[in-house]
């Protein structure tokens, strides 16, 4: 049963990392043209299905709570500060698809606080997530380090890094959404966005190796892990291919690929732990009256049903959007 | 243990959760509300009620779109702020939320598509299912959360286990008493909700003269449907004070403004509570009505607050002042539909202006009655958050600092007002723009995850059409 949620509470978080990954990446994209067009281009590449993707992330959020307490009550409180930005970008860049056609004069308001929201939810999952990596003051299974203990050079590294990843997942995005400039920008900028993070990992790994983090000896320990970035390497010699044929369809599956590469390279040099070296799987699990009740009523029929919703969802909306035909 | 973060806290999270119930508790009103009409106009045929329904499709989509992004932060603010009561009661209150994201989520997200999309493309009757699907799975979502809040009220159904909750018996959870008067308590203050909302509507466009079938049909409907729905309402209320009264005594004497046991007791109608001096200055109260209302009686024995240790008693005045305004909103919500709903009836309420006039300015009152209701509840709950388990002050994360306490609130002020006064000026653009002829065209870029998106049109050009001389 601890395993069964496991597995969901990770299913979760992946496809929230992939899906408003690339809906974040465009989002940052957004920010970077000027030219109302492309906008509106950009912005239907994602408007049928970045609310959905959203959804993902408060089924992560309840289902960590509900099944591994533990776990949510430390971390959220861990991370108050980046969490509650993390939100506010959320809410503002939400927001931010309603109301834009709805005005003209106040359109600027909310371009503002599309592409800033983006890069801030963007930005402070990234942070969260390196500084779990680097790992978090501790004591007595508590956390210890204050407002800012979550802040090093290390987690804003990794904020911008994935702001790249989810860049380069949008960009693979619009290559498949989307026509003529947008299309052709996008695929421009591939390129640039795929070398700024292979120049990301390789920080991260210096810095890694360099501050001798505890989670290096995972590695040492398990060497299967190196099939990971073995596979990830190909992948992204798949991908400089299939940009260079300028093939629409397959960037995004490979830059996806990566990211599930990344996302289970990551939970594989965690388990068993859920915070590194501090809270384990089984420590953090709710009771079983608690994983039986929830299993019997969602994880068992609702689950496989939201699975196959949003799978639905996406191929309800497969194909190209044309500027042109926007219904805006 | 810092106490500045602790207020704060508090204070953020009242501020939150309020102004995220004012949305969901108006789309549940206006999802009852779209099945009746539909169903109505199944029967009936009359397209007035076709076009009273895609109007309110639009309302209902802006509304609760707002709901889900402010319900967003729900699902976290628990565990920044509250991580001692998540880690401790998330066994049980966790796994009640993440029924009700799932619910919720399968039922809303599936069915309000077709809403959207499928007029044209399945068959009335399934067309009306859907709609009362929409509204079953808002429904559902109240049903969850008040079983969660009913548990923070009155703890059944679990052991203490290395100082966590361990649910034991979820059919004591589910099926407890007091989850059975508080939920419907909140549906029909819901449903009241979307039916004053729909009258005022009414009663504005015929006092601008204009959609006047529309107008009248909203206006009746509404009315009639709150004449039956506010003495149930006052009847659940009854009910809920009654749990109040058997379950937290503390709290009760706190509503009643009651500080010394009494046989039989007085109740106070108003005055200003005062609670160094225990008692209340200016109070103007009732013999033996106090018992009567507690216990159906007229010698009963009630209980008073200085029978609790000083930090047992939770804070006086909020409970005292926002049950009563609760309750005199209910009052002037009952004389309204009930004077409302005659002068329809004999055909009169077109000429009565004045009437008119006062159920459009009612359309505030359900909303204010929902949230001091909630404040009654949960400030009436203090000092405890798991009610006689777990105080408010033990459920805060410990090391939580005034600093980072006081920039979240900053934000969140900020950005929810933002938020709200667009929200409310779009809101105000449909009204204004009314039920037109025109229906609504399946959007190419709607979709059910993105209910707002139903109205995705430049508002200013859609109020053009009504300027003089264009």
């Amino acid at each position: 049963m601890v395993l069964y949620w496991a597995f969901v509470l990770a299913i979760a978080m992946l496809l929230y990392v992939l899906l408003d990954g690339f809906d974040l990446g465009v989002g940052i994209l957004f920010g970077l043209t000027h030219e109302e067009t492309q906008r509106r281009a950009m912005l239907s590449a994602v408007s049928t299905i970045w609310d959905g993707n959203e959804t993902w992330l408060v089924v992560t959020g309840v289902v960590l709570w509900g099944a591994f307490p533990v776990v949510y009550a430390t971390l959220l409180s861990a991370f108050y500060l980046p969490l509650f930005a993390m939100i506010a970008g959320l809410i503002l860049r939400g927001v931010a698809f309603e109301f834009r056609y709805k005005t003209e004069r106040m359109r600027w308001i909310w371009d503002a606080s599309f592409a800033g929201g983006s890069v801030l939810a963007a930005f402070m999952q990234g942070l969260t997530v390196g500084a779990l990596v680097e790992g978090l003051p501790f004591v007595n299974g508590r956390y210890a380090g204050g407002d800012f203990g979550w802040l090093s050079p290390f987690a804003v590294l990794c904020g911008i890094g994935l702001c790249l990843g989810y860049c380069l997942l949008g960009a693979c995005w619009l290559v498949r959404k989307c026509e003529a400039d947008v299309r052709d920008a996008a695929y421009r900028l591939i390129p640039y966005l795929s070398l700024g993070l292979l120049v990301f990992l390789i920080a991260v790994f210096a810095y890694a190796l360099a501050e001798n983090l505890p989670i290096m000896d995972r590695w040492l320990e398990r060497p299967y892990l190196f099939i990971f970035p073995a596979i990830g390497v190909a992948a992204a010699i798949v991908l400089s291919t299939s940009v260079r044929h300028r093939r629409d369809g397959p960037p995004f599956y490979i830059a996806a690929t990566i990211f599930a590469l990344a996302f289970s390279t990551l939970a594989i040099s965690f388990w068993p732990y859920m915070i590194p070296f501090t809270i384990t799987f089984e420590e953090a699990a709710a009771p079983h009256s608690s994983l039986a009740f929830m299993f019997w009523g969602e994880g068992l029929f609702v689950f496989p049903l939201m699975l196959l919703y949003t799978a639905i969802s996406l191929r309800v909306f497969r194909g190209k959007v044309t500027s042109t035909a926007v219904h805006y | 243990m810092d106490l500045t973060a602790l207020l704060l806290s508090r204070f953020q999270f009242a501020f939150t959760i309020s102004f995220h119930i004012i949305f969901p508790s108006f789309s549940i009103g206006v999802a009852a509300w779209l099945t009746v009409v539909e169903a109505l106009h199944l029967v009936t045929g009359r397209p007035a009620y076709r076009l009273v329904f895609e109007f309110w499709l639009k309302i209902f989509g802006v509304v609760f779109g707002l709901g889900v992004v402010t319900g967003v932060v729900m699902a976290f603010e628990f565990g920044t702020n509250w991580s001692e009561l998540s880690r401790t009661a998330g066994p049980i209150q966790g796994v009640l939320l993440s029924h009700e994201t799932f619910t919720a989520f399968a039922l809303e997200a599936s069915f309000f598509g077709i809403l959207l999309f499928g007029r044209s493309r399945v068959a009335p009757w399934f067309y009306l299912f859907s709609t009362a699907m929409v509204w079953l799975g808002t429904s559902l979502s109240a049903f969850w959360i008040m079983i969660n809040n009913s548990w923070m009220q009155a703890p059944v159904g679990y052991v203490v286990e290395n100082g966590t909750f361990v649910p034991n018996d979820w059919a004591a959870i589910i099926f407890s008493p007091v989850v059975w008067v508080r939920f419907p308590h909140m549906l029909l203050a819901s449903y009241l909700t979307g039916a004053f909302c729909v009258a005022a509507t009414g009663a504005w466009y015929l006092l601008r003269r204009e959609f006047t079938a529309e107008g009248q049909i909203m206006l009746r409907m509404g009315l009639y449907l709150a004449a039956i729905l506010v003495p149930a309402q006052l009847f659940f209320g009854h009910l809920t004070g009654d749990y109040v009264h058997h379950y937290q005594p503390a709290k009760f004497a706190a509503i009643e403004g009651r500080w010394h046991d009494e046989q039989p007791a007085s109740e106070v109608l108003i005055g200003l509570p005062d609670s160094t001096a225990e008692t209340n200055h200016y109070a103007i109260s009732i013999p033996v009505l106090g018992s009567l209302i507690g216990s159906l009686s007229f010698d009963s024995k009630e209980v008073g607050l200085t029978d609790f240790s000083p930090r047992d008693r939770p804070p006086v005045a909020i409970p005292f002042f926002s049950f009563r305004v609760m309750v005199v909103c209910g009052l002037v919500m009952l004389l309204l539909a009930w004077v409302g709903s005659y002068l329809s009836f004999v055909r009169r309420i077109e000429r009565s202006r004045v009437l008119l006039r006062l159920i459009f300015f009612s359309f505030p009152l359900p909303f204010v009655a929902i949230l001091t209701g909630w404040f009654t509840a949960e400030v009436g709950r203090q000092p405890w958050t798991v009610y006689g388990l777990l105080r408010t002050a033990d459920a805060m994360t410990p090391f939580l600092t005034a600093r980072a306490a006081s920039i979240s609130l900053f934000v969140f002020c900020g950005l929810y007002s933002f938020i709200f006064v667009f929200g409310i000026y779009y809101l105000h653009q449909l009204f204004r723009a009314g039920p037109t002829g025109r229906l609504i065209l399946p959007p190419i870029a709607a979709f059910p995850t993105r209910p707002m998106s139903v109205v995705d049109e430049p508002l200013g050009s859609t109020s053009h059409r009504f300027t003089p001389g264009e």
